[in-house]
């Protein structure tokens, strides 16, 4: 113990003096949960409409009007040529064609049935869907709505109709900052421990200073944990810096116990650090380190449910999944903070993160060579 | 500095008469040493030992192979095939055992220079296991032995080559080892400095540690006890540089370096 002691010492006087490093800690939190969060939305907003309105008729009007009331739709151009549409749509101006045909309020009134066309732009096909169901809901708000006119109003008989009540639990406001903030600094979090011990001990390779301790009776598991320990430290220490700045700035709540989620930070730091140190034993420069280590990153981010939900992913990706230390890591950020999620909610992630943990760790302390 | 020069060499006309082999305690026995990196052979069967106390010089070229047996020596790489016991410790199974009674040296420097010098000196002292108490009086004394008690807090960065050479020596030493392992120690520095050098060199050697060395400057392997000079792998000669000179027949260790490395086919 009191070698790994000595260790400590010798890395935090190092880093202290390490002004790059020093500053990457304390800018890394901030640039990124600041533009990224912001940056990085699910949200629906200035979908540009190209309408082609061949009946002009007020009900077709009162349905243009309907889209152009919406916050999410802007009318970008209108003509009665769809062929005119269909370029901007390649071009990419328009993200979506309404065409209303001619005989619209004809059928309407003659027929209580009407089309619309709607043509969109699917090579995002999440936003694609998205708009899809935004214009349902608004071409239903005024089917709705022309059905009362007609109807006659006041009417003391109101047509019967089943309405869906939503109540969006957790994140009321579906506000997308609070699904992303512990996202984006669960990332945060891992590229900081990651990077920094992989870096630091192939830099002692590189250095020539690891022969001097490879000479000395230290142990592997101390070296290897006096490696890991200072920067599951500053890890923490940028989990917490990061909380501070998403509950002033996004007002991010943290429901769940803040003990439990730095324990979690913590268990699931040694993992990923041991990850790191390990890819650093089986490497002999910085380079190669930060190649390797990105490859993981990679591959844990876009597979651990930060933009995509992993919910929807093939099977065996998740399956792959349970491997993944960030998958559970933004599950647990994400049921702390927003859910209020205890121990009991969390105990197969607990298992998970012990699981990877050890295994990573052990593998670094049994592939670190003291012989070569 | 002559007079100690004298002193040494005083000491070594004395040990002249004693036959090291028969009266000297063997710290570290090699026999058969083979070290292969895939076809090439680094190390070609050798076999030597070094007796306690001594300064056991290890020359040769470029490429010879003297690091590779050195680092085998010190547990930092494993040997392809031999009989090796360093301090009594058998080099494959009690290679840690063997770590607690060496001090190492090496080429590459080993001290971190974005620490002070107290600041190694704590860590290393630490990493040996040496008490609070215990590592206060070595720095103390090894400060002022150095002359750097007004460095104490001074990033090692900043400290001329010379010096850095030296306090990585003391350092080496801190754990007060049986047996020194020195790797080109003196590569670089000035003539002044490198004679100085080996003073602390001798100092030690008198308190009973043994030291190998591995150097490039052949007026250093005057001042060894025993000298072994490997070309290609193998070791061409051990002896006495005394001895050395009269079979060469020749007036310094120079002379007999070049006899031998001539027939010399690997270079670096």
């Amino acid at each position: 113990m009191r070698t790994i002691k000595y260790i400590l010492q010798k890395e935090f006087a190092q880093i202290r003096r390490n002004k790059t490093m020093l500053r990457m800690i304390i800018m890394l939190p901030m640039v990124q949960m600041l533009i990224l969060v912001f940056a990085a939305t699910y949200d629906l907003k200035n979908v540009d409409i190209y309408v082609v309105d061949q009946d002009l008729s007020d009900t077709s009007r009162g349905l243009i009007n309907h889209f152009e009331a919406s916050p999410f739709f802007n009318i970008h151009d209108a003509s009665f040529d769809l062929e005119d549409g269909m370029n901007q749509l390649k071009k990419e101006e328009s993200d979506f064609i309404l065409v209303i045909p001619p005989d619209f309020e004809r059928s309407l009134v003659r027929e209580d049935e009407a089309d619309v066309q709607l043509l969109i732009n699917a090579i995002d096909g999440n936003k694609a869907s998205l708009i899809y169901q935004y214009t349902r809901n608004i071409i239903s708000g005024y089917n709705k709505q022309v059905i009362m006119h007609w109807k006659g109003l006041p009417d003391f008989n109101p047509p019967m109709r089943v309405e869906a009540h939503d109540n969006y639990w957790f994140n009321p406001e579906l506000d997308y900052k609070w699904y992303m903030a512990p996202g984006i600094l669960s990332i945060l979090v891992t590229i900081i421990g990651m990077f920094l011990s992989g870096m630091n001990l192939v830099r002692e390779k590189e250095m020539g200073t690891i022969e001097q301790l490879n000479v000395t009776p230290i142990k592997k598991w101390q070296f290897i944990l006096g490696k890991l320990l200072p920067f599951l430290v500053i890890a923490l220490l940028d989990l917490g810096f990061g909380l501070i700045i998403a509950r002033v700035v996004f007002n991010l709540p943290v429901e769940g116990s803040l003990v439990l989620l730095f324990g979690f930070g913590a268990l699931y730091l040694v993992g990923v650090l041991g990850l790191g140190l390990f890819i650093s034993t089986v490497t002999e420069t910085q380079q190669q380190v930060m190649f390797i280590t990105f490859f993981f990153m990679m591959i844990f981010v876009l597979m651990g449910g930060i933009f995509t939900p992993v919910e929807s992913m093939p099977h065996w990706a998740q399956q792959l999944d349970r491997l993944n230390p960030i998958y559970y890591f933004i599950r647990i950020m994400r049921m702390v903070c927003l859910k209020g999620s205890g121990f009991k909610d969390l105990f197969e992630e607990f298992v998970s993160l012990t699981v990877i943990g050890l295994s990573f760790l052990t593998l670094a302390i049994w592939r670190y060579r003291k012989t070569s | 500095m002559m007079k100690e020069n004298d002193d040494k060499s005083g000491l070594q006309t004395e040990t002249v008469t004693d036959d090291f082999s028969t009266k000297r305690i063997p710290v570290i026995s090699v026999k058969n040493l083979v070290k292969k990196f895939g076809h090439f052979v680094a190390n070609d069967h050798l076999t030597f030992e070094v007796y306690k106390g001594e300064i056991f010089g290890f020359l040769g070229a470029n490429g010879a192979g003297k690091t590779t047996a050195m680092r085998i020596l010190c547990g930092l790489s494993s040997p392809t095939s031999g009989e090796l016991t360093v301090g009594g410790y058998d080099v494959y199974k009690q290679a840690e055992l063997i770590k607690r009674n060496i001090g190492y040296m090496s080429q590459k420097f080993s001290l971190y220079e974005d620490m002070t010098i107290a600041e190694n000196i704590r860590f290393y002292a630490g990493i040996y296991g040496l008490s609070r108490q215990q590592r206060k009086e070595k720095e103390d004394l090894l400060l002022k032995k150095l002359g750097l008690e007004p460095e104490r807090d001074k990033l090692i960065a900043s400290l001329p080559l010379g010096w850095k050479q030296k306090l990585a020596f003391s350092v080496a030493l801190l754990h007060d080892p049986q047996i020194v392992f020195l790797d080109e120690p003196t590569g670089g520095v000035d003539p002044i400095t490198r004679r100085q050098f080996w003073d602390f060199i001798y100092e030690a050697a008198a308190e009973g540690k043994t030291i190998f060395v591995t150097t490039h400057y052949m007026d250093e392997a005057e001042y060894c006890d025993r000298v072994s000079i490997m070309v290609d792998g193998r070791i061409a000669a051990l002896d006495k540089p005394d001895n050395l000179k009269k079979q060469f027949n020749s007036e310094d260790m120079n002379g007999v370096f070049l006899q031998l490395a001539r027939g010399a086919t690997r270079t670096d």
